[in-house]
């Protein structure tokens, strides 16, 4: 699955480009800028790590010889991170996207020590006169998930394979939960956590735990397609994860939730050319197309694909926010008032369960 | 048909070549592999094993990666001598790294002065100790198997870490995120090279291979974790308590282990705990010991040989834009080719005629 971008961007781009590229890195206007890139994953995760390296040979396609392209794959989220940042900055990649949360710290580390170079963390929060941030707005894609799981559930019980409770993780259970319970006030949400973004084995065995307590419409927030998978095999629809794994489970899939970092890099690619780049950050969703639904599968009937259209375009025409008020806590307390609808701040710090989800937050 | 038959006496100068001879095998399997897939074996080779060394950062990072494995294997080889299978040293590390960092990120996050880190230290061994304590007593006391109830130690220790940096222990400023506060500057390992990030922890292990070397050497616990291991027998009959040995074993390991979680919080980690500490130190440091031939000095080889795999591989990543692979197919050849030499130094094949 290629990202196919429009000729007329593609070549409006490559032209605008050419005559920017001399003005914006005089220096080095004649070799190729150098883009590194950081994944926590393997590039053949099919999901997170497969998508980031989508939206990176996008930038190849697009700018052709003017830039260079490295990656380095299965990065641990430790000490190590540091290392490959630094050995990336240090042979001349002028910028630098390290895309897991856990590498935050070792992207702002290297960035003071190489202030020339400009890095960019995906789903971080820390930022630096080099150091931008960006993300996707997953959680417009779950409000459509939502939906069509409240409404495919016979049991009321939705899956939930959870990855770290960070807040980006969390809030997506939440926009699943509250969507399912608009379609279907008895529906409830059953996380499960894992610790892990990969691992299709220990993913493959939460899918059957949760299977086995009565689950009959799968979601993760884990990376590989094992999950979606392992439902299949045992006949429960599923939602895929980053990247369209409809080829795992042709019958089974709902939809997947698919993340498009092509258009993006590109941008900040070509901000760099032209010497325009500035510490910026991005959080991007349904509007702007970071964040796309694959085809719904076979089990979605033309009405629930209407009620869950309904809410995308809600989302995209801006007359609706996933996490507008009124909504309720997980112990019955208000979380956000009728009416209120949350800022980007309010939305990013949410560390608490809403109304639907069962069990507690680890930790 | 081709046999194998047991060497009577394997020779000292085989054990001592066999490693040599699997890193080399090693290097030629490597380049022939590189070949395979279209490479410059010759570049390869030179971006995976000498590139990595070219620069004083380099050179850091080396010695940075190989601290955690050389202590921790130097431990593991102790128990490994005597028969007792320590295969938790990845929660142990944990444990000390939780302790150590704990104090310095929960207590003491304001303190400055030179008592702090061997505290630090202190807390990371003590706490690495006590973890291995289990696996030691459920053994000595009922007969339980060190090996599986260390192992799914690990995976406790690992969730313990989790839970703690994902709940009570995370920074107030930090939204929410998984991190601790930072440890004050006290609490942080002092750099020996600047613009690099070599650390006082390098030193120590040195030191550790030093009495390592002279307990294993010279001393009467040297001897008994010897006899234990190669005739469990004889050292009763020599009045060594096979629980006592047990009991060494875990506790030395277990200490070990402990003080390289807490040196790697405190001093390539950044001085804060996060929730990943280790990328399995505790499980490479196996191979290492193995490699090392369960000896301090070849350890301390080993331990240099398998990091420089690891920044060999990232090298090459970059460099010529290779799989992640690379890295551990190197290691699983060494591995390979270790045992396989292993195998023909204690027994040597024999062609013989089959016999009906």
């Amino acid at each position: 699955m290629t990202l196919r971008l429009p000729r007329r961007t593609l070549l409006q781009g490559t032209a605008a480009a050419t005559l920017l590229a001399a003005a914006g890195r005089p220096a080095l206007a004649d070799s190729p800028l150098k883009v590194g890139f950081v994944y926590v994953g393997p590039v053949g995760d099919f999901g997170w790590t497969y998508r980031h390296d989508v939206g990176r040979r996008a930038v190849e396609d697009h700018f052709g010889d003017r830039v260079e392209t490295t990656f380095v794959e299965s990065v641990s989220e430790g000490p190590d991170a540091e290392r490959v940042i630094r050995q990336l900055a240090a042979s001349g990649h002028e910028l630098i996207f390290t895309t897991s949360f856990g590498f935050g710290s070792s992207t702002l580390r290297v960035a003071r020590q190489f202030a020339d170079v400009k890095f960019e963390h995906a789903t971080g929060y820390q930022r630096a006169d080099n150091v931008a941030t960006y993300a996707g707005r997953f959680h417009e894609g779950r409000a459509v998930v939502g939906t069509l799981a409240g409404m495919l559930t016979q049991s009321n019980r939705i899956g939930y394979i959870a990855s770290f409770p960070i807040p980006e993780v969390i809030r997506g259970i939440n926009a699943t939960a509250i969507h399912a319970r608009k379609v279907n006030p008895e529906a409830q949400v059953v996380p499960i956590w894992v610790n892990t973004w990969y691992d299709p084995g220990r993913e493959a065995e939460a899918a059957a735990a949760l299977i086995s307590q009565g689950v009959d419409v799968m979601t993760q927030h884990t990376d590989s397609p094992a999950p979606v998978q392992a439902a299949a095999e045992r006949g429960v629809p599923a939602v895929g994860q980053a990247s369209d794994m409809r080829r795992f489970a042709p019958e089974h899939q709902i939809t997947a939730l698919i993340d498009t970092w092509g258009p993006y890099y590109i941008r900040r690619v070509q901000a760099v050319l032209d010497g325009t780049w500035t510490s910026t950050d991005t959080w991007e969703g349904f509007a702007d197309g970071m964040v796309q639904l694959a085809e719904y599968g076979p089990m979605v009937t033309p009405e629930m694909a209407a009620a869950a259209d309904a809410v995308r375009t809600s989302i995209v025409d801006g007359t609706y926010d996933p996490f507008q008020g009124p909504i309720m806590a997980q112990d019955g307390s208000v979380m956000f008032e009728d009416g209120h609808v949350p800022s980007d701040d309010e939305i990013r710090g949410m560390n608490r369960y809403v109304e639907g989800v069962v069990g507690s937050i680890p930790g | 048909m081709l046999r194998l038959e047991r060497r009577s006496a394997p020779s000292t100068a085989m054990r001592v070549a066999t490693p040599l001879v699997a890193v080399a095998a090693s290097i030629v399997a490597g380049g022939l592999l590189f070949a395979a897939l279209g490479h410059d074996p010759e570049r390869a080779l030179y971006g995976f094993f000498i590139a990595p060394l070219l620069s004083t950062y380099g050179l850091a990072e080396l010695a940075v990666k190989a601290t955690p494995l050389t202590l921790i294997a130097l431990g593991l080889a102790m128990g490994f001598r005597a028969g007792v299978w320590n295969i938790g040293a990845e929660g142990q590390l944990t444990m000390g790294a939780l302790a150590g960092g704990g104090l310095a990120a929960m207590v003491f996050y304001d303190a400055q002065g030179l008592w702090l880190l061997p505290l630090m230290c202190l807390a990371g061994v003590v706490a690495g100790m006590a973890y291995a304590a289990i696996p030691a007593f459920l053994r000595t006391r009922f007969g339980v198997n060190e090996i599986l109830v260390s192992l799914m130690l690990t995976y406790v220790a690992l969730l313990a870490l989790s839970a703690l940096v994902h709940g009570p222990w995370r920074d107030p400023g930090a939204f929410n995120f998984p991190e601790s506060r930072f440890f004050s500057d006290s609490g942080n390992l002092p750099i020996l090279i600047e613009r690099t990030r070599l650390h006082l922890g390098y030193p120590l292990a040195l030191l550790a291979v030093l009495v390592a070397w002279l307990v294993l050497a010279r001393t009467v616990i040297g001897f008994q974790l010897e006899v234990t291991g190669l005739a469990p027998k004889a050292a009763s009959f020599a009045g060594f308590k096979p629980d006592r040995t047990v009991w060494l074993a875990f506790l030395v390991s277990g200490g070990l282990a402990g003080l390289a979680g807490l040196i790697e919080v405190a001093g390539p980690g950044g001085g804060q705990l996060v929730p990943t500490i280790s990328p399995g130190y505790g499980f490479t440091a196996i191979i290492v010991a193995f490699l090392g031939r369960l000896h301090p000095v070849g350890i301390l080889l080993a331990a240099h040989v398998v990091a420089l795999s690891y920044l060999g591989g990232e090298n090459l990543q970059i460099t010529m834009r290779m799989p992640v692979a690379v890295t551990g197919v190197f290691q699983g050849f060494l591995l390979f080719f270790l045992l396989a030499a292993d195998v023909l130094v204690r027994y040597r094949p024999v062609w013989k005629r089959a016999t009906a």
